[in-house]
C-alpha cells in the first residue's frame, strides 16, 4: 500500500519534471521556452563597484558548450530584453531598460517609462539610448556613457547548482538520502557558458526606492528600502 | 573564303580580344554605387538607413527600425521559483508568460507543490513530516504566497547586497553572483525553524543545500562582473 503510494507520486512527479531535462534557477524552465533565443537562464541585481550604482545581468540562452556551441551562439533581431524597475511597490513596472540587437551591437533604451506596462511592449525609440558592440570570445566591447555601461556577449555562466540531483529530487528518486554530500554533488554548469547582457545604472536614473516588500509581507523588520527588479524576454510578433 | 582572307579574319579578331579586359572601369570614376551611405535607403548590408554594416558608419538608435509589438515568452525574478514550484509543464508555461503583479492564481499550486517534495520523504523514511515554519519564521502559505505573488529580486540601493546573510541578519537586498541562493531557497523550503531540519545530519535527508559551490569561478572582477567565456571543448 506504501509503495503503492510512493509510486504514484513519484510517478506523479516524473511527469511533472520530465521537461526539466536540464536549466538551473531559470535555465530552460519549460517547455515552451526551452532552447529558444528568448530562454532566460538567470536574473541578478547588486551594488555596483560603485555603490551609487545597481546593476543588472541576464543569462540567456545557458549551457552553451565552450568552443563552437559559444561561439555560433548569438542574440536575436527579434527578442527584446527588458530589465523591469518597480520604485512603488505594486510590483508593476514603472521604468524599463530595453536591450535589442542590431547588426553586431545591442542598443539599449531607457531607463524610461514604458508605453505600456505587462505583457506586450514596444521599443522606446525616444528614450535615452546607448549602444555597444557585441563582445566576442576573443575581444570584449564595453560602453561607458552618461554614467552608465554596457556589455552584450558570451561570458562563463555564474550560476551553481547540482541540477541533476535536483531533478532526482524532483522525480522522488533521491528519496531518503536528498542531495549528495560535498564531494559527491556535481555542479551542473561548472563547464558550460551564457549569453550575457550586463547594464550598470546610476541609481539616481532609478528612483526613490519603496518600503522592502518583504517587511510588510514577509513581517521582516528592518530592511531597507529596495526596488522590485525583473527581467522578461518579449518576441516581435 | 579564301584561306587568307581567313587568316586576316582570325588574326583580327584574336587582336581585338587583347583590348578587352573583365576589369570595368571605364567610367573614369563616374559609377554610380548602388550602394552608397547617404542615398536615404537601407540597401546592401546596412543595419538602418545609411548607417551601419561593412561599409557605413554605425547606426545612431533613431536610424534604425524598432517598430513592432514585442510579447512576453520568458521571465525571470526571484532564482528557481518557476522550476521548484512550478506543478505542471503547463502551469510552468502560463507562469512564464503571466503579470508579476497578477500571480495570485498559481499560489494554491505552490503550495501543493511543496507538500509534495515532504510527502516524498514521508513515505521512503514512513514518518508523517510535512513542512514547518522556517527560518524566515514563514509558514507554507506565507512563504508560497511570496514565492508566487511578489517574485521579483528585491535590490536596495542604499546598503550592501545579499541573498541572505546571517551574520548581519539580512534578508533579500538583491543578488549577488557569488550568493548561493539554490542552498537557501532550499533552506526556506526544508530548513525549519533554524535552517537544518533536513541537512543530512541524524539520519536526514540531505536537504538544506545541494553541497554545490561556486568552484573555481572568479566574482571579483569589474565591470562585466562576469568571466570571459571558458574555451575549452
Amino acid at each position: 500500500m506504501k509503495k503503492t503510494k510512493l509510486f504514484a507520486i513519484m510517478g506523479g512527479f516524473s511527469l511533472l519534471m520530465l521537461s526539466f531535462i536540464f536549466m538551473s534557477l531559470d535555465h530552460i524552465d519549460a517547455t515552451n521556452v526551452a532552447g529558444t533565443t528568448s530562454d532566460i537562464a538567470d536574473f541578478y541585481a547588486f551594488e555596483g563597484d560603485n555603490p551609487d550604482n545597481t546593476v543588472f545581468v541576464v543569462t540567456i540562452q545557458g549551457i552553451l558548450a565552450p568552443g563552437v556551441v559559444t561561439e555560433n551562439a548569438s542574440f536575436d533581431e527579434d527578442v527584446l530584453i527588458e530589465f523591469n524597475i518597480d520604485n512603488t511597490g505594486d510590483f508593476v513596472e514603472d521604468l524599463v531598460i530595453q536591450a535589442i540587437k542590431r547588426g553586431d551591437s545591442i542598443y539599449f533604451f531607457g531607463p524610461s517609462i514604458p508605453n505600456q506596462t505587462g505583457l506586450e511592449s514596444d521599443v522606446l525609440t525616444s528614450a535615452a539610448n546607448h549602444i555597444v558592440q557585441i563582445s566576442t570570445i576573443e575581444e570584449t566591447f564595453i560602453t561607458n556613457e552618461d554614467g552608465m555601461s554596457f556589455f552584450a556577449g558570451p561570458r562563463r555562466d555564474p550560476s551553481y547548482f547540482d541540477f541533476n540531483r535536483f531533478i532526482d529530487i524532483a522525480n522522488g528518486i533521491a528519496a531518503p538520502e536528498g542531495f549528495y554530500p560535498p564531494g559527491e554533488s556535481t555542479d551542473f554548469f561548472v563547464g558550460l557558458n551564457a549569453l550575457a547582457i550586463v547594464v550598470e545604472v546610476p541609481n539616481l536614473l532609478l528612483g526613490a526606492a519603496p518600503q522592502h516588500i518583504l517587511e510588510s509581507q514577509g513581517n521582516i523588520n528592518g530592511l531597507p528600502p529596495a526596488y522590485n527588479v525583473w527581467v522578461s524576454a518579449k518576441r516581435k510578433q | 573564303m579564301k584561306p587568307f582572307k581567313l587568316n586576316v579574319f582570325v588574326v583580327l579578331m584574336l587582336s581585338a580580344l587583347m583590348f578587352v579586359q573583365c576589369k570595368d572601369d571605364d567610367d573614369n570614376g563616374n559609377v554610380i554605387d548602388l550602394i552608397s551611405c547617404d542615398d536615404g535607403i537601407q540597401n546592401g548590408d546596412e543595419d538602418g538607413i545609411d548607417c551601419g554594416g561593412s561599409i557605413c558608419p554605425p547606426c545612431q538608435g533613431d536610424q534604425l527600425n524598432f517598430d513592432g509589438n514585442f510579447i512576453q515568452e520568458d521571465i525571470a525574478g526571484r532564482p528557481g521559483v518557476n522550476i521548484i514550484f512550478g506543478i505542471t509543464d503547463l502551469s510552468k508555461n502560463n507562469y512564464n508568460v503571466s503579470e508579476v503583479a497578477n500571480r495570485t492564481i498559481f499560489q494554491e499550486d505552490f503550495q501543493e507543490v511543496l507538500k509534495n517534495y515532504y510527502d516524498i520523504y514521508a513515505i521512503s523514511l514512513d514518518i508523517p513530516i510535512a513542512f514547518e515554519n522556517n527560518i524566515l519564521h514563514w509558514n507554507a502559505e506565507t512563504f508560497t504566497t511570496i514565492m508566487s505573488n511578489y517574485d521579483a529580486l528585491q535590490v536596495a540601493p542604499d546598503g550592501p547586497t545579499t541573498y541572505y546573510d546571517a551574520t548581519n541578519n539580512l534578508t533579500f537586498t538583491g543578488r549577488y553572483l557569488s550568493d548561493d541562493v539554490m542552498s537557501f531557497t532550499l533552506a526556506l523550503m526544508f530548513g525549519g525553524a533554524d535552517g537544518t531540519r533536513f541537512d543530512g545530519n541524524n539520519g536526514t535527508p540531505q536537504l538544506t543545500t545541494d553541497a554545490v559551490g561556486p568552484g573555481d569561478r572568479d566574482f571579483t572582477l569589474p565591470f562585466p562582473y562576469l568571466e570571459d567565456p571558458l574555451t575549452q571543448e
